[in-house]
């Protein structure tokens, strides 16, 4: 609830000597990285190592009558080809769903089509050649006869009865649905002074990481294993689904994760494709590798936040927010992904809309439904940014209708930073958030008044300015609630082993995984300052399920807060056993001692008594002059797993500050800023970039991304040049501030703080842009991306 | 995505380039590659034969003579960037070379092969049309020169035949009373111009005549204004200003950045910032 | 003589190479698979990412819109003998310390491109840093980091008594290309925002 000191007076279980909580430490994996010498899995070659190329479908739906491959076969290079009802034979299909979303239905999805493609893009046929290009010119060898089938491309017309169904066996094209109505919304609406009802559009995104999905898998005959080297986030998840997809034990599945080109998500999921690749491994009994063109990506890496949310407010004079509803519609591709669904974004737009509010009337009505495009799944921020720019949007919309200033009305309506523990009408449960702390720093960050003093004297000159807000909290460090309780075998506990070496110095191995988020540096320094040594003595191993504990890997920003709490525990557990060894060697109570800065010294005068790799020395080759009875235990391995919240919720709040020009559409980003309470702040510079990364994706929401499609079910814009994500020209700066709520649930109170970025920008530049254009008398844009076009629109210009 | 197969040579002179292309009915000519060595990489195209153009000495020099400015076809978009001649002679293109691409893709792509590409939305081929410039090839039947005003054809379609080369563009030398204007909307620096205008004109007293107002992205090919043109012919004012506007016989189609309705009104507001531009004196 | 397969010889980060090589190999797939140079990364094989940025004969071009063929003769330099010579330890640096990489995917490329424009004189403004990097696509910091980054290191070697040498500038002080001034937040008047209206520099 505090805004951290620099020097706490208070000492507390995180209060090490030369500890590393709260400092800015440099990463230390990232010297390979500037130097291009990464290890990406785009960069891994193995011995007699193949490659394989996918012919995709071309069409929206239609069924496959027939694949003739002969002359793809005798082409130069070629290895083999293998279609769907081949490969069927070495891998089972999957099906996404999950028992807590009541009613979730999906159809079996194979590796490779097997007699029908349900998206243009889907894989239809596989080639594998001893090189990339070799297999493409084999593609296009490849004839096929398909049979068009009706698509699927509008979900506001999915579920009538003229529409086809893409999967008879399902009955109908409804995925999943969910409907919530708590309080008296009804009545609450009546009785409002003002009732504000609009919908809000969101485009359809992708992830475009920089590094394209990539996996190499290498099943070895002889050793009866499989290794595959994949950029997923879970690789013990991965490991799971391999195991049980190819009729494996997990003892036969390792699966390796180095440097991973950016994730966000994407690499979360499992791809039919890359289940296809370990599989034509195991039936070619060679290594095989496939790495995702740009092309295949943008038609293939899972799509996002594709909605239409019908939504109202209810508000009276003096600011009171009195009701909320929200009709929510989305639609997804064919399948449900596997294996954590494609209805939690849904299923998150519901449980998160006006969350940081008092008013417990709300109904909400969320349906997913199937469509013949891509697939949708969980992508950074899951339903937060629907949700937020949802509720801060009619937020907005509210303050403007009664004339209210924007932060007033939030001061009027958010939860009390005093209220807690307390819940959303949702059934959401919050430990303690900051709801005003966060709203007052960012007043004072950003000079409130003083920006509105700019933007009513540039007004008079023709200039338009707007400022927009939005307050949000952020789902992070999930329980089982998330997923293990529906069935999934994802792990949300997670592991750390802490070893000492021969030399005295330490590794931490840890379920956790990095994809450039800092997770290596932020468990290098909670190791570091559990067990008592300078950093850099402490390597850090993760991505490799055959050296870490078993854990849940990295996503909805959990490895600081659940990764880290188990490596602090890890850390301290073997101090402990390292000072019981101190203790025998220097005949004194261990509780008399500690390990600070890589020495056993005296606890209480500092005195140092004995160097660690003197203790290794005699613990490792020299037990014959330990006393008898006295066995060194150099290893410790902890895990941790929140137990008292569900989820640890974090908030905070952002503001926009931008230009629109009324002449020509085009909006210029001057300014942003983000206030965010992520409870124990482990490195201060990483948790800011994660933020500043975030809003940068939320502001490609708000102004550029879309996956645009035809009624064809065709992606209009599948590449670099058409689909714009943000470039370093338009970007703003982003001042970030701090509120410091830490959590009961751990030692460390670490919440997340990933994905907060991109949850709130799109709120408050869709915020910021309509008050920029509210006194031209422009109807509010809801449709993003706003486009020039759109702000034309608004304005009467076209 | 790798290109399909193809075969390549290299061409030391541009008769044995002329030549080369000869041998493969859908050969091509590779200058700075960078538009079309990512459509191979698509497999957007698939020519037989690439004829790489890039040894062939003595094509990249830009001078001042005989009252123009001549480039020659493979001079880099970086060195007409960084040319006095063009800055002090031909100042529209100075306007428009640091909105092409980006630092890496200016210091391969060429001059020559911006023009003979004809992105609808590229800069260059405005430019040229703007200012009256022509183009000089050579092809199985020799040299020949072809004004800008009949060069572009269509889309990706030039006056250039399967075995031309394009050899140097030419425009004519800025004078004391040359006026240019550039302006060019895009969503993001460098990306190619949702709209983008390109104009010369000459001063006349307090007025303007010769206009030549040349708009990109709007079809398939740079296209003239040529009612806008004659309604700016005269002494300046708002008035003549919205005349012009109000006469932009544009129809650009949608596309997926924007529609063309959004394009025609961002053509009146480009043309108002361009005709200012127009106005200012030379240096 | 026109053929598909090719013997060339390139000067590689300051060695001989000599590879055959099919004329439609892209010269930074030639790099990594020819030559396990693994540094230069493939993001997009359309020139719109930047993740593929070499130098060749000392300009930074896009490795995937230029064949290997094409750099028979050629002196080419990967991020790997760049870094080795030490010529952008202070760069490297800088992004370590300011974190101005996460994945690092992108950072080759951001770290070669930010060289060339640190090679010209002159101290950029963020404005001119942002769109000398507008090319470099990154998902992973939204850039400001690699602008506060390259700034520090602009700042600092225009300290240091060789910048005065090499660039034989003779007139000390901030001198800035300002691209878009109204990317300021201060007061006053925006520019048009998107229209970039040329000014030619004085």
């Amino acid at each position: 609830m505090k805004i951290v000191d620099d020097n706490p007076s208070v000492l507390t279980a995180l209060d090490r000597p030369n500890s590393y909580i709260g400092r800015a430490v440099p990463r230390p994996n990232l010297k390979r990285l500037t130097q291009g010498r990464g290890q990406y899995v785009s960069d891994v070659t193995l011995p007699r190592m193949a490659h394989v190329a996918f012919l995709r479908s071309p069409h929206a739906h239609a069924r496959i009558v027939k694949i003739d491959a002969g002359a793809a076969k005798k082409a130069p290079g070629v290895v083999a080809v293998v279609t769907g009802a081949e490969l069927a034979k070495v891998i089972t299909p999957w099906v996404g769903v999950l028992t807590h979303l009541k009613g979730i239905k999906s159809a079996p999805q194979h590796a490779i089509a097997v007699d029908r493609a349900c998206w243009a893009g889907e894989a239809v046929c596989a080639v594998v050649a001893r090189s990339r290009a070799e297999a493409e010119d084999a593609c296009e060898l490849i004839a096929i006869d398909y049979q068009p089938l009706p698509a699927v491309t509008d979900p506001e017309t999915a579920t009538d009865a003229t529409t086809p169904v893409i999967h008879p066996a399902l009955g109908d094209n409804l995925c999943f649905e969910r409907s919530l109505d708590v309080g008296e919304v009804d009545k609450a609406f009546a009785a409002s002074d003002a009732v504000i009802e609009t919908t809000f559009v969101f485009g359809r995104h992708t992830g475009v990481t920089n590094e394209p999905r990539a996996i190499v898998a290498d099943w070895n005959e002889g050793e009866q294993r499989l290794t595959v080297y994949q950029g997923t986030q879970a690789p013990h998840m991965m490991q799971d689904l391999f195991a049980k997809h190819l009729g494996l034990a997990h003892q036969q599945v390792r699966v390796l994760t180095k440097d991973v080109g950016g994730s966000f998500g994407i690499k979360v999921h499992t791809y039919a494709d890359e289940m296809a690749t370990v599989a034509l491994s195991k039936l070619l009994r060679r290594p095989v590798k496939f790495v995702a063109d740009r092309i295949e990506s943008f038609v293939t890496d899972i799509h996002a936040r594709d909605h239409r949310v019908k939504a109202r407010i209810g508000v009276n004079k003096d600011g009171a927010i009195t009701a909320w509803e929200i009709d929510d519609l989305t639609g997804i591709g064919p399948y449900s992904v596997y294996p954590r669904t494609s209805g939690i974004e849904a299923n998150q737009v519901v449980n998160l809309t006006g969350g940081p509010y008092t008013c417990m009337n709300y109904r909400a009505r969320a349906r997913v439904v199937f469509q013949n495009k891509n697939v949708m799944c969980q992508y950074r921020a899951v339903g937060h940014p629907i949700a937020v720019a949802v509720t801060e949007g009619l937020v907005e919309l509210a303050a403007a209708k009664i004339g209210m200033d924007p932060l007033e009305i939030r001061r009027r309506n958010l939860i009390a930073d005093d209220a807690y523990p307390c819940g959303s009408a949702s059934g959401l449960k919050f430990e303690q958030l900051s709801h005003h702390e966060s709203l007052a720093h960012l007043d004072a960050m950003m000079n409130y008044a003083g920006l509105r003093a700019e933007q009513a004297k540039l007004r008079q000159r023709g200039i338009h300015r707007g400022i927009g807000f939005a307050s949000f909290i952020e789902v992070t460090n999930p329980s089982a609630a998330f997923y293990g309780v529906g069935g999934a075998r994802i792990s949300s506990q997670d592991g750390a082993t802490v070893k000492l070496d021969a030399q005295g110095n330490i590794s931490v191995h840890s379920g956790v995984t990095e994809q450039g988020q800092g997770t290596e540096a932020v468990l290098a320094q909670v190791t570091a300052s559990a067990f008592g040594v300078p950093i850099e003595r402490v390597r850090v191993v993760t991505g490799d399920t055959d050296n870490t504990p078993y854990g849940g890997g990295t996503w909805a920003s959990r490895g600081a807060g659940i990764g880290g709490e188990a490596a602090w525990q890890a850390g301290k557990a073997l101090r402990g056993n390292v000072l019981a060894v101190a203790g025998s060697m220097l005949q004194t109570t261990p509780q008399d001692l500690d390990i600070r800065n890589g020495v056993v010294v005296d606890r209480a005068s500092g005195t140092e008594r004995l160097p660690l790799d003197e203790l290794a020395r005699v613990a490792y080759f020299r037990p014959d002059t330990l006393p008898p009875g006295f066995q060194a235990e150099l290893m410790a391995t902890r895990h941790y797993v929140p137990r008292a919240w569900p989820f640890a919720f974090t908030n905070g709040i952002q503001a926009s500050y931008l230009e629109v020009d009324t002449d020509t559409g085009f909006v210029t980003l001057l300014k942003h800023w983000c206030v965010e309470d992520c409870g124990t702040v482990i490195n201060p510079q990483l948790v800011d970039e994660q933020v500043r990364g975030g809003v940068v994706q939320g502001i490609g929401a708000a102004l550029f991304e879309q996956c645009l499609y035809d009624e064809r079910g065709q992606m209009l814009n599948g590449n670099m040049a058409d689909y714009l994500v943000p470039m370093a020209a338009e970007m703003p700066d982003i001042e970030v501030g701090h509120v410091v709520s830490p959590t009961a649930d751990s030692e460390l109170g670490a919440k997340g703080a990933g994905e907060a970025g991109t949850a709130g920008a799109p709120a408050c530049v869709m915020n910021a842009i309509n008050d920029a254009l509210r006194p031209l008398g422009a109807s509010p844009l809801t449709d993003m991306p706003f486009t020039p076009d759109k702000i034309l629109k608004a304005l009467g210009k076209i | 995505m790798k290109p399909a197969p193809f075969a390549y040579a290299r061409a030391r002179s541009v008769e044995e380039a002329v030549a080369l292309l000869a041998e493969k009915p859908d050969a091509k000519v590779l200058a700075g590659g960078q538009s079309l060595i990512a459509t191979l990489n698509m497999r957007l195209s698939a020519p037989a034969l690439l004829v790489d153009i890039n040894g062939i000495d003595g094509r990249d020099g830009i001078v001042h003579k005989g009252g123009m400015v001549e480039i020659g076809a493979l001079a880099r978009h970086v060195q007409a960037e960084r040319s006095e001649v063009i800055a002090s002679f031909a100042p529209l293109l100075a306007s428009a070379m640091p909105h092409i691409g980006h630092p890496a893709i200016r210091n391969r792509g060429t001059i020559g092969g911006s023009i003979a590409f004809a992105d609808p939305a590229a800069e260059l081929p405005a430019c040229l049309l703007a200012l009256g410039g022509e183009i000089e090839a050579q092809g199985p039947e020799g040299k020949r020169t072809i004004k800008a005003d009949d060069f572009f054809r269509g889309l990706f379609e030039t006056a250039l035949g399967a075995q031309d080369v394009l050899t140097a563009v030419r425009v004519p030398a800025a004078a004391q009373d040359t006026r240019t204007g550039f302006a060019e909307l895009t969503r993001r620096h460098g990306d190619y111009a949702i709209i983008g205008l390109a104009a010369s004109a000459k001063a006349d007293g307090m007025g303007l005549k010769d206009v030549r107002l040349a708009y990109f992205g709007v079809g398939a090919t740079p296209v003239r204004a040529r009612q806008a043109e004659a309604a700016l012919s005269g002494e300046a004012s708002e008035k003549r200003i919205d005349a012009a506007i109000a006469a932009l016989e544009l129809d650009p189609p949608d596309d997926v950045q924007a529609t063309g309705a959004a394009k025609k009104h961002l053509a009146g507001v480009l043309l108002r910032g361009v005709v200012r531009q127009l106005m200012e004196p030379a240096r | 003589m026109s053929s598909r397969a090719f013997d060339i010889t390139l000067i590689v980060n300051g060695g001989a190479v000599t590879e055959r090589v099919e004329a439609r190999k892209t010269l930074v797939d030639f790099l990594r698979d020819d030559l396990g140079l693994t540094g230069s990364h493939v993001g997009c094989e359309h020139g719109v990412c930047g993740a593929c940025t070499v130098r060749v004969n000392g300009a930074i071009l896009r490795g995937c819109l230029m064949l290997a063929v094409q750099c028979d003769g050629a002196r080419i330099e990967t991020i790997e003998g760049v870094s080795d010579s030490g010529e952008i330890a202070d760069l490297q640096d800088a992004f370590e310390r300011r974190n101005a990489l996460q994945c690092g995917f992108c950072t080759p490329a951001m770290v070669l491109t930010a060289q060339e424009l640190l090679a010209q004189p002159g101290v950029p403004s963020r404005e001119a840093i942002r769109e000398h990097i507008s090319g470099n696509y990154c998902r992973c910091t939204g850039y400001q980091a690699i602008v506060d980054a390259i700034e520090a290191v602009a700042q600092a070697r225009s300290l240091s008594p060789s910048f005065w040498g090499a660039s034989g500038a003779s007139e000390p002080g901030i001198r800035t290309r300002d691209a878009n001034a109204h990317l300021d937040s201060g007061s006053g008047p925006a520019g048009r925002p998107g229209m970039t209206v040329t000014r030619r520099a004085t």
